[in-house]
């Protein structure tokens, strides 16, 4: 009783913030903090402009046509890179994944390829394809693939036993069983595939507008830096950040709508 | 699977690796296309290259860059993480600005990092510690968040002190979830060290890679991206390993409470 009553006196409610406007503090806490540590000189002003200033910037940069082209190019690099990446990585995720015999011919291989580094290919890229977009879409599409592969060989191989069974003593062709009883559950292992892919596929993007300097975001912060224009260089990484987390959030209400017949989406089943 | 089939299977797993490199050996080798030289020219330079005249001078060197910023990583994410995970206002608080950090591009970073750290060894590990971060953290808090609390009641009311209930129970508990976390932040680890070499370095495996590329040394430039491979293939079969070893403790337990 006595702990209950001092807790009570030593924290006056009226001056806890409550718990729906911590996220909102903490953000305007730290923006606060970066704008004002530059100003009074503990962080090199030169290096590092106060946040008000880096956002002026990027507002600015709105009404830019060069900025929206960057953007542009940059999304561009990241959706064929996706989406080549899911036309191949699924269908044969499938394959391989549906034959016991075929994946165990295969796991050593895919196992060898998949941890290396993609961006080991960055000299072969630029030898093959060149400097432009097809040297960006040939690395998002390689990286990502793996990450889709894995995820639909793992939804495959974990279809109940039971369902397959039973699809199968009810005389369900193997076409059919593909699609009502493999597909449908190994859907929610391909959409986790697919979001951490879509973010493998930006990151490698902007690394090859960055190493390699085709056209892009990438390349934009790396002229800006070089240029000595920090505002702006600052501005095209929020930027960088705004569109990974766009991106993210696209895929998880996607994910949501998709899956909202799947028990990891309903509400009071901890999603994992 | 039938004794013949899984024969077959295990027969399978060995030959299907070893054909494709034969035929990548008997493709390549009266190929004349100067970008992909034949595979016995790659394996020579590789020897030349790697064993072991350049390993002081550039393996060693990446890696202990790539050591350091895992490292430090490790030891920031988890007690971050923990202290996150046991304060659900603190959780609540970081949650936009960790998301934001985390979405960023990591490569997005470079051009920063270089401009206020500039291009030395620390700024290498700075990027590489920085990325790594994320994967643990979040791990290290779903892993502490997800403790039964059935078993953290349990601890408190037999009065066991928070320094033990942090040592012996949240850690312990979080730990699966952790090692998780660490295994996708050591191919990170990996490819920010090559990333990082290429963009401002003067030695390493990417700096080798890419400067084999601009001078037209193909077959070195192969070799550098073998020894890439070999690498990541290694150190993920090596943290494999440890992390079977030191989880031995959570298959056991998961095995016994499944039958």
């Amino acid at each position: 009783m006595t702990t209950l009553a001092r807790s009570a006196t030593s924290r006056p409610r009226s001056l806890r913030v409550p718990d729906w406007a911590l996220p909102w503090a903490s953000v305007v806490g730290v923006l606060v903090l970066f704008d004002l540590l530059p100003r009074i000189g503990v962080l090199p002003r030169d290096h590092f402009p106060p946040i008000s200033e880096m956002l002026s910037t990027l507002v600015e940069q709105l009404g830019e046509a060069s900025f929206w082209e960057a953007v542009g190019n940059t999304l561009q690099g990241w959706a064929l890179g996706l989406a080549i990446a899911a036309a191949l990585a699924i269908p044969i995720g499938i394959v391989i994944g549906s034959s016991r015999i075929l994946y165990r011919a295969m796991r050593a291989v895919i196992e060898f390829l998949r941890p290396i580094p993609s961006v080991a290919l960055i000299p072969l890229a630029i030898l093959i394809y060149g400097t432009g977009l097809e040297s960006k879409v040939f690395l998002a599409a390689f990286a990502s693939f793996w990450q889709l592969l894995v995820a639909t060989l793992y939804g495959v191989q974990d279809v109940d036993p039971v369902a397959t069974d039973t699809a199968r003593s009810f005389g369900f062709s193997r076409i059919q069983r593909l699609f009502r009883v493999t597909l449908p559950s190994a859907i929610p292992y391909i959409a986790t595939g697919l979001r951490i892919a879509s973010a493998v596929s930006l990151i490698l993007t902007v690394t090859a507008e960055l190493v390699i300097g085709s056209a892009g975001l990438g390349r934009s912060i790396n002229v800006a830096r070089s240029g000595g224009n920090e505002e702006l260089m600052y501005a095209l990484i929020i930027t960088t950040g705004i569109l990974g987390v766009l991106l993210n959030t696209i895929f998880v209400r996607a994910e949501r709508r998709v899956l909202r017949w799947h028990p990891s989406q309903r509400p009071g089943e901890a999603a994992q | 699977m039938t004794r013949r089939q899984r024969l077959l299977a295990t027969g399978l797993e060995v030959t299907v690796p070893l054909l494709l490199l034969v035929i990548w050996g008997l493709w390549s080798s009266g190929s004349s296309t100067y970008y992909f030289p034949p595979l016995t020219d790659i394996l020579s330079t590789f020897a030349d290259t790697w064993l072991f005249e350049r390993v002081g001078s550039d393996v060693v060197p990446s890696l202990v860059r790539m050591g350091l910023g895992f490292g430090i990583a490790v030891v920031v994410a988890i007690s971050a993480g923990l202290l996150l995970g046991l304060s659900p206002r603190a959780r609540r608080a970081a949650a936009p600005i960790v998301e934001f950090l985390r979405a960023i591009p990591p490569p997005a970073l470079l051009p920063f990092a270089i401009l206020v750290i500039g291009v030395g060894n620390s700024m290498k590990v700075f990027i590489i510690a920085f990325v790594c971060i994320w994967p643990i953290l979040l791990n290290t808090i779903d892993g502490v968040t997800g403790v039964d609390p059935t078993l953290r009641d349990t601890t408190r009311v037999y009065g066991v002190s928070k320094r033990d209930r942090l040592w012996r129970v949240m850690l312990p508990a979080a730990s699966p979830q952790i090692f998780a976390g660490m295994r996708t932040s050591l191919s990170l680890a990996l490819i920010l060290m090559v990333i990082s070499e290429m963009v401002a370095s003067t030695n390493g495996i990417g700096y080798f890679v890419l400067q084999s590329q601009r001078t037209f040394a193909i077959p070195e430039m192969w070799s550098g991206i073998l020894l890439l491979g070999i690498l990541g293939y290694t150190l993920n079969g090596a943290f494999v390993l440890i992390e079977r070893r030191v989880l031995r403790w959570h298959r056991g337990a998961r095995a016994s409470a499944l039958s």
